[in-house]
């Protein structure tokens, strides 16, 4: 027990949730702050059979985890705001051919080279509408470093069980803090893990985009004797390309829904003190901390606010979320950005209550004081 | 005995590209060095990214994906690497493997990865329409190019060569047989194997700058071809417009794969993972 | 060509794949192969194949092969 409770850095549990789920492959390049991450998994996999490269640039590392996860390998990479703009066209490849693997997105204040290294969380849009095309984008934002653990776990296990990319927020705050964790057994990260679908054995003809049978079709691995073909054009079952529009409309349409179909599954949110809330702080990463002190300053005051805490930001919890706004008079969105999941706060109000956001941009960590002033005036308004 | 067609996804066939394009020659080249091999589909991978050339693994009986443009390399990198019993050869048009993709290509070759890449250079951007890419001379016309291009191409062969790969070899789609050889060559040894093939294309390169049809195109790949070691022996004023085929480069130094194992041999005491 | 073979001939174009790029009869040494009226190959003069394989390497389109070739390695075995 004694040695699995450990003070850890945030990017230092990434890598290992990542490496004891059974990450193998990790393909990077040096990005202020998630760096600590390339710099584990360099350490760690290849004593665990596993493989590290450090690319030659940013777009290499997204191209070539995709490459061996087609080869069969879980993957994973991870960089920060202008890696991640790199990154886009091919995670919208690996979502299009739906190839499972993780990114990792520590964020850091853009736009440009921004900052570095400060904190930020000025990529929530663009982890959903980074690539063209429209892509099914899932996100998920831890903000404690035990979070962090599990929802590398998590990341790792809806990719493989969709068969496509998931992106990992982080912001630098929770990346670089270092946090008291109780880690797991192996046996016990076991017992969580997910495979991707894999075909019967047997079959006579494989046919990777094969949704007869599900939406999310089984995946061989190159090499297990089915070859078959990947392409990003628009493709049939088979695989190989097509511009039939029925096809076309099926296999968009298909992507989309797959994901759909899960939202509830793969929705993580934390509720704090929200039962009997006539204020709700929305957020998310490190600012969803500044929420919970403020929640705890604010009550102290008789203020009777809560927290919702949006682990999963894409696909956007709009069901949850718009209970909360059918229950409360004011909903505030602290963001470390010029305002973005306050758009989306607003759309499922629809009118209820009031939505206000709250934005810092100086790169420094938004604090609970900050929180607890907004509320107060909304209060008192 | 197998054969070419063997190795072919013949329900794909006939192929997008246009009559006469060299592209065709290096593949037919390709499959009969697979049947000569007599290799194992569900060994070999082939990739690519994007552009005429890149349309070529469909058209392959083995395992086979289609990226997005400059990135095969990268691509096939990791797959290399996640499965390294897997024969990976990337296929590659000129601009892909130069111009959007040139930093993949250096880096591949500079660490001798254990992987194939045959480059079809037809000096254009065909599935565009016939910009001019990094390895189309200067003065050539193009449709970015209108009055001439005023850019200069470069010795492919040498910057593979500056970078470290095991081997680098030229040949033409007017020496079928030399591309077979040198394939074989590339396909049974370890590093990074490297294979220009210039490839006519009639259609955006040879019409536009009036060089003639396919069997003109071929014609001149003939006559100004010199094999390397002919080439060595006369001064350079002779070389001038003339393109050196052979095989530039035979080395068989450490690959990244022998560094990567004798790495983990070194922090594992030999106990494999 | 022995007499029992005749009618068969040397090189066989597949008429599907072949998209009449002339490489093929315009590279045969022995011009065994002629285009018709649309450019594609046919095996115009069967009895002067020499069984070079020019035409087939040389064919983009994987249209041509010289059967010829293939019967005469079964008949040595």
């Amino acid at each position: 027990m004694a040695d699995r409770l450990r003070l850890m850095q945030g990017n230092e549990a990434c890598a290992l949730a990542a490496a004891m789920a059974g990450v193998r492959f990790f393909a990077g390049y040096p990005i202020t702050p998630s760096t600590e991450i390339a710099e584990q998994m360099s350490e760690m996999l290849p004593k665990l059979g596993g493989k590290f490269i450090q690319m030659e640039d940013e777009i290499a590392s997204m191209a070539a985890i995709v490459g061996a996860s087609l080869a069969g390998m879980k993957s994973m990479t991870a960089t920060s705001g202008p890696g991640f703009s790199l990154k886009q066209e091919n995670i919208g490849f690996a979502t299009f051919t739906e190839v499972p693997c993780v990114v990792v997105n520590v964020q850091r204040t853009g736009p440009s080279t921004g900052l570095p290294t400060n904190t930020a969380q000025g990529d929530m849009m663009q982890a959903k509408y980074g690539s063209h095309g429209d892509i099914p984008a899932i996100a998920l934002y831890p903000s404690t470093v035990p979070e962090i653990f599990d929802m590398t776990i998590k990341a790792i296990n809806i990719s493989e069980m969709l068969r496509q990319p998931v992106i990992l927020l982080m912001d630098e705050i929770i990346a670089h803090m270092r946090e008291k964790i109780l880690v797991p057994t192996q046996e016990e990260v076991d017992k969580m893990l997910v495979s991707r679908p894999k075909p019967a054995k047997g079959i006579d003809k494989y046919l990777p985009y094969d949704a007869s049978m599900s939406d999310v079709p089984p995946l061989a691995a190159y090499g297990e004797g089915y070859r078959f073909h990947v392409t990003g054009l628009y493709h049939d079952a088979t695989g190989f390309p097509t511009s039939k529009p029925a096809e076309v409309d099926a296999k968009i349409r298909r992507i989309h829904r797959k994901v759909n179909n899960v939202v509830d599954d793969i929705t993580f949110l934390r509720y704090d003190q929200m039962d009997d809330a006539e204020y709700a702080i929305v957020s998310c990463g490190s600012t969803a901390r500044s929420a919970r002190r403020a929640v705890v300053l604010a009550r102290e005051k008789g203020i009777k606010v809560g927290s919702l805490q949006l682990k999963t930001i894409w696909p956007f919890p709009e069901a949850k979320v718009s209970e909360v706004c059918s229950k409360v008079k004011k909903v505030i969105v602290p963001e470390m950005n010029m305002g973005q999941m306050v758009h989306e706060v607003e759309r499922v109000a629809k009118g209820r209550c009031k939505v206000v956001p709250y934005n810092r941009v100086d790169g420094e960590p938004l604090t609970p004081e900050e929180i607890l002033e907004t509320l107060a005036k909304e209060v008192a308004w | 005995m197998a054969e070419a067609w063997d190795f072919l996804r013949t329900d794909k066939m006939p192929h997008i590209w246009c009559p006469g394009c060299g592209h065709g020659v290096m593949m037919n080249a390709l499959l009969r060095t697979m049947a000569k091999l007599d290799v194992n589909k569900d060994d070999i991978c082939v990739v690519s990214g994007i552009g005429c050339a890149s349309r070529l693994p469909g058209y392959l009986d083995f395992n086979t994906l289609h990226t997005t443009h400059g990135r095969a390399l990268a691509f096939a990198t990791g797959i290399k690497l996640a499965n390294p019993r897997l024969k990976v050869i990337v296929v590659s048009g000129d601009g892909d493997a130069t111009a959007i993709g040139g930093n993949h290509l250096i880096h591949a070759a500079r660490r001798n990865m254990d992987i194939t890449l045959i480059c079809m250079n037809n000096n254009i951007y065909g599935m565009t329409n016939g910009q001019y890419s990094p390895m189309t001379p200067t003065s050539m016309l193009a449709t970015t190019a209108p009055y001439g291009n005023l850019e200069r191409n470069f010795d492919l062969c040498k910057l593979v060569e500056g970078c470290g790969a095991n081997y680098v070899a030229r040949a033409t789609a007017a020496h079928p047989r030399n591309i077979s050889q040198y394939i074989e060559y590339a396909l049974t040894h370890k590093g990074f194997q490297f294979v220009e093939v210039m490839t006519q294309c009639p259609t955006y390169y040879g019409r536009r700058n009036k060089l003639g049809g396919p069997v003109e195109m071929i014609n001149s790949l003939k006559q100004n071809t010199i094999l390397n070691t002919a080439a060595a022996k006369l001064p350079p004023e002779k070389l001038e417009g003339k393109i050196q085929i052979g095989e530039f480069v035979k080395k068989e130094e450490l690959t990244y794969l022998d560094r990567f194992d004798a790495m983990v041999d070194r922090i594992t005491g030999g106990v494999k993972p | 060509m022995s007499p029992e073979k005749k009618g068969q001939m040397p090189v066989e174009i597949n008429q599907k794949w072949c998209k009449a790029c002339g490489l093929c009869y315009a590279l045969c040494p022995k011009k065994v192969l002629e285009g018709d009226e649309w450019g594609k190959a046919f095996v115009a003069h069967p009895e002067d194949c020499i069984k070079c394989q020019t035409c087939e390497i040389m064919c983009p389109d994987l249209a041509v092969k010289v059967v010829a070739l293939r019967k005469a390695t079964k008949e040595d075995e």
